[in-house]
């Protein structure tokens, strides 16, 4: 209530002072603002390095069936094993070594997320677009299709697609797909039927510029913001759900265990004592969740205009 | 002077602390206003017109706070007021209209129910005597046929007319004491005339005096006895308003007099103030408008005190116009 | 200064009309053949409007909220297509001027936004925001663009070296700069100027009109002018034109409007102005409130409000008559003798 014209000069003022701040440095040091979003950043970027060091820093590659020794099988966390290997984080039933189980496990779990998010967000992207420009009928069928898919639960579409699709790391990937443009199509539409409205827009026509140029260089980057915010709490989602899957044994072949499997792998055995096998990917797991909803959270705030102070 | 004034503000100094650093959002303001009085606070955006009247009602939340000086109204400091002390005064004894009557209004209530609530809040009344205040009341704005109107929502009405319904929330216990934010800003002139005419009306009959913080000169020419010209967070001229509008002394006020378009040869280029407003984080000491002022000197690297150089009239400036 | 009359008009509108339709979607068709309540709304923002500009004149528009005057310059600047009627620039139909050929004549009116903040694109660079229009219809080459901008960025009066900041970096008075520059880029002859100046402080609202004075003489404009403020559209222009509910109800050169006003709208919207000279008046006010466009009172608009009006006015619709040289009203008062 009290912010009137006091402290918007204020505000305006002290960016107009510096030299050519860009929208980019702004954001930058909004998001530094908070302390548990830069712990989160961290640990995610930290999340994303082991994942994708995987291969270089792990003691085994799981995926060799070679390399595994089922005499090694269930040892737990710091046990020598009979050929005088130590497994720090314990083996599985397969004589796995968790470790390295989880590297690999998180290196496929960001990877079909982060990849199913890109594809979901160019579909989205295109068709949300389409819809709040052209209007129309192109807007109606759209976004029939979108509340048609929005209205099914994303597990149960995700379920029958594998049902028919069969297993595999593209398989997976196309089922997120599937189950997240929607989110994205519909976000998109409506920031752009806001800024449709406003008169940058109506300039970019007056001033005679190609459609395609006033939606790709004006619309768009403008209704990036809140697609960004959605885009990251996906990512989390997407691995929430592929790890379910998995643990349904619907995702991943058991030769490549993600996140989710190797929880599956354990599962049986939690209970015997046998902990660490579901455990360890567990902790890996939510940390992985943990880290990206914090810079979530962080970006909403910042990038959310009704949400500015 | 007189008998006491309904509303004295005294060196009122009200600073938002932000990261960047402090803002002077109002810096050494003072005027009094008596009952029955139409004061005008006039200044562009920045001046700090809005966070004054905001002070007065308490308003201002964090990271602003008010630093320095007194705001007394009818024998109570109301910058040492308790929370239960505002519920008393704010909507009962001072009312405000904002600009947006939809920081009045709320837009899932009946205009009916948004009044009586009113009421109740201040008076010990029956609800039927609230209600007959309440249609009292948009009788009293101008509002035609008020029984269909009360059973109404907000977002039936027009603009002018939520802005009346605002007003009538504002009438409706009767205060001594409203503070208008710029209410007829975004009403069409039509509608501005009718609003303008209806509170000049009301505060002749009823005795309320009222505190008109708006950007434009010309709506304080007709409607105010007295005008604060504010600038940069100051306070820079008052005085009654027809010898402000037509003898004005501080270089500010008589720039932006100049400046408007009537004042000035048709098609001739405008009288105009150079430069820009200043920013209030940035602002060092001196005048504030000694940057765009064409009398500025070396003296106005120190800040100017009030001085009172005709009987009624302040100012802050070394430079009087003749 | 003033026009010179009998010269061709340089725009020419022909009984423009335009409707806004709020048009029911499948669920609302659904719910309307089931017997709900929602049906399709028309909204008449432009009835039957005819107005010609000569080279080099200034049009003041004028109106309250709801008079069409926006939708009027919007259908000037080629953002919305009228419902009916005919748009001629020098002489020929808009349509003509479609090809990529034309092109020069396509940019030649240009518009001027009202809200300093929402005109300008914040995810772009001014030197875009002003040099983009200029290097895609190949007025400038890409690599004299920055040398372009700086020019035209000094005839505004904004200093070239902010080229590289973003609009969110300047104060309301320089946007509204940005967004002259951005119109001045493409060389226009014609400015469609809609509340350019409304959103702004006392004294800078003076600096941008002195600059749309000075522009005037040097590139030799033609202005639409739009606003609301009666005081700044005298200043401005050379003619003012009244509008009413979607209708233009007087159009007569800028002296003969504030001394002989004939409409009983324009003589109610000149008493309302608040002016630093009527110091301490009583206000008069006008009746009622604006009609909605939505259901616009039938006859001349204005005969609710009238203080005047006759009978005929309420079934009746006044033409718009030359009532002297170069004076038009609609008002049926002027056939009573």
């Amino acid at each position: 209530m009290a912010d009137a014209e006091g402290t918007g000069t204020a505000a305006a003022a002290a960016t107009g002072g510096a030299a050519a701040i860009g929208p980019w440095a702004r954001f930058r040091a909004e998001f530094a603002e908070s302390r548990l979003a830069m712990v989160g950043l961290a640990l995610l970027a930290a999340i994303v390095v082991l994942g994708l060091l995987a291969p270089v820093i792990s003691p085994q590659n799981p995926y060799d069936l070679a390399q595994l020794d089922v005499m090694d099988s269930k040892l737990a966390p710091g046990e020598e094993s009979a050929t005088g290997k130590t497994y720090w984080l314990g083996t599985d039933d397969q004589g796995r070594d968790m470790l390295s189980g989880i590297l690999y496990g998180l290196r496929i779990s960001l990877g079909v997320g982060i990849t199913s998010t890109v594809f979901a967000l160019a579909i989205g992207l295109f068709f949300g677009l389409l819809a709040a420009y052209f209007g129309g009928w192109t807007d109606t069928l759209v976004m029939r299709v979108v509340d048609i898919q929005l209205s099914f639960p994303a597990i149960l579409i995700a379920l029958v697609l594998l049902a028919v699709l069969g297993q595999g790391v593209g398989k997976i990937v196309v089922a997120l797909v599937t189950v997240q443009w929607a989110y994205y199509a519909r976000t998109v539409r409506s920031a752009a039927l806001v800024e449709r409205q406003k008169e940058y827009v109506e300039a970019a026509r007056v001033l005679a510029l190609g459609r395609a140029r006033i939606v790709f260089r004006h619309l768009l980057p403008n209704c990036l913001p809140p697609l960004i915010v959605v885009a990251t709490v996906q990512v989390a989602h997407a691995i929430a759900l592929e790890a379910t899957l998995s643990f349904l044994g619907l995702g991943l072949p058991i030769t490549e265990p993600s996140l989710g499997l190797l929880i599956s792998n354990g599962f049986q055995y939690l209970l015997s004592g046998k902990y660490w096998i579901s455990f360890y990917p567990g902790i890996a797991l939510l940390l992985t969740i943990m880290s990206i909803n914090l810079v979530a959270d962080q970006l909403r705030d910042v990038l959310n205009p009704r949400l500015r102070r | 002077m007189s008998a006491a004034p309904l509303l004295e503000v005294d060196g009122l100094r009200m600073h938002f602390f932000t990261k960047a650093g402090v803002v002077k959002a109002v810096d050494d303001v003072s005027f009094r206003v008596d009952r029955g009085q139409i004061l005008g606070l006039v200044g562009e955006s920045g001046s700090g017109k809005s966070m004054t009247g905001y002070s007065i009602l308490g308003l201002v939340d964090p990271p602003g706070r008010i630093v320095e000086g007194r705001i007394v109204f009818d024998g109570t400091d109301l910058t040492r007021l308790d929370p239960a002390g505002w519920r008393a005064i704010r909507g009962n004894r001072i009312a405000m209209i904002f600009q947006d009557p939809m920081m009045t209004l709320n837009p899932v209530l009946r205009i009916d129910t948004q009044i009586v609530e009113a009421v109740l809040a201040h008076a010990d009344v029956s609800r039927e005597s609230a209600l007959a205040r309440a249609r009292e009341a948009l009788v009293r704005v101008g509002i035609a046929s008020p029984d269909e109107r009360l059973r109404a929502y907000p977002h039936q009405f027009s603009g002018g007319m939520r802005q009346r319904v605002a007003i009538a929330i504002a009438l409706v216990n009767g205060p001594d004491l409203i503070i208008a934010d710029e209410p007829t800003t975004a009403l069409d002139v039509t509608i501005q005339g009718q609003i303008l005419f209806e509170m000049q009306k009301l505060c002749r009959e009823s005795g309320t005096a009222l505190v008109w913080i708006t950007h434009d000169l010309s709506v304080i020419a007709g409607l105010a006895d007295e005008v604060c010209v504010m600038y940069a967070g100051r306070l820079v001229e008052s005085g009654p308003v027809a010898d402000v509008l037509e003898r004005p002394l501080h270089p500010y006020s008589r720039g932006l007099i100049d400046s408007v378009p009537s004042r000035n040869e048709r098609g001739r280029p405008l009288h105009q103030i150079p430069g820009m407003t200043p920013s209030l984080l940035s602002l060092g000491p001196g005048c504030p408008f000694r940057e765009r002022c064409d009398s500025a000197n070396g003296a106005c690297r120190e800040s100017p005190a009030i001085t009172e150089p005709q009987p009624g009239r302040r100012l802050r400036c070394y430079h009087p116009a003749a | 200064m003033s026009t010179t009359p009998g010269s061709a008009p340089l725009l020419e509108l022909r009984a423009i009309s335009k409707r806004f339709t709020s048009r029911l979607d499948l669920a609302g068709r659904i719910a309307a053949r089931l017997g709900a309540g929602a049906r399709e709304q028309t909204v008449h923002a432009l009835d039957r409007v005819d107005l010609a500009i000569a080279p080099g004149e200034v049009v003041g528009l004028v109106g309250e909220s709801g008079c069409g005057k926006s939708t009027l310059g919007r259908i000037v600047s080629r953002i919305l297509e009228p419902t009916e009627g005919e748009r001629r620039w020098k002489g020929r139909p808009y349509a003509e001027y479609d090809a990529p050929s034309a092109r020069a004549e396509r940019l030649a009116i240009q518009m001027v936004f009202q809200d300093p903040f929402a005109s300008l694109n914040p995810r772009m660079r001014i030197a875009d925001v002003i040099g983009e229009a200029p290097v895609v219809h190949g007025i400038v080459a890409s690599r004299e663009r920055d040398e372009y901008v700086a020019g035209i960025m000094a005839r505004v009066g904004l200093d070239a070296g902010l080229a590289k900041r973003f609009p969110h970096q300047f104060s309301g008075g320089q946007r509204s700069r940005i967004g002259i520059a951005r119109a001045l880029a493409v060389k226009p002859r014609f400015l469609v100027c809609d509340e350019a100046v409304a959103a702004l402080d006392v004294s800078i609202q003076a600096q941008v009109l002195n600059l749309f004075i000075r522009l005037r003489e040097e590139f030799g404009l033609t202005y639409l002018f739009i606003s609301h403020d009666l005081g700044v559209v005298r200043h401005l222009s050379d003619r003012v034109v009244i509008m009413y509910l979607g209708r233009i109800v007087e159009s007569a050169p800028t002296g003969e409007v504030f001394s002989r006003a004939n409409h009983p709208y324009t003589r109610a919207l000149l008493a309302e102005v608040p002016r630093l000279e009527a110091t301490k008046r009583a206000y008069v006010p006008i009746r009622g409130e604006i009609p909605s466009p939505l259901d616009p009172p039938g006859g001349c608009h204005f005969h609710p409000r009238c203080p005047v009006a006759l009978p005929r006015c309420k079934s009746e619709v006044p033409a718009l008559r030359e009532i002297a040289p170069g004076h038009h009203s609609a008002c049926h008062l002027n056939d009573t003798p």
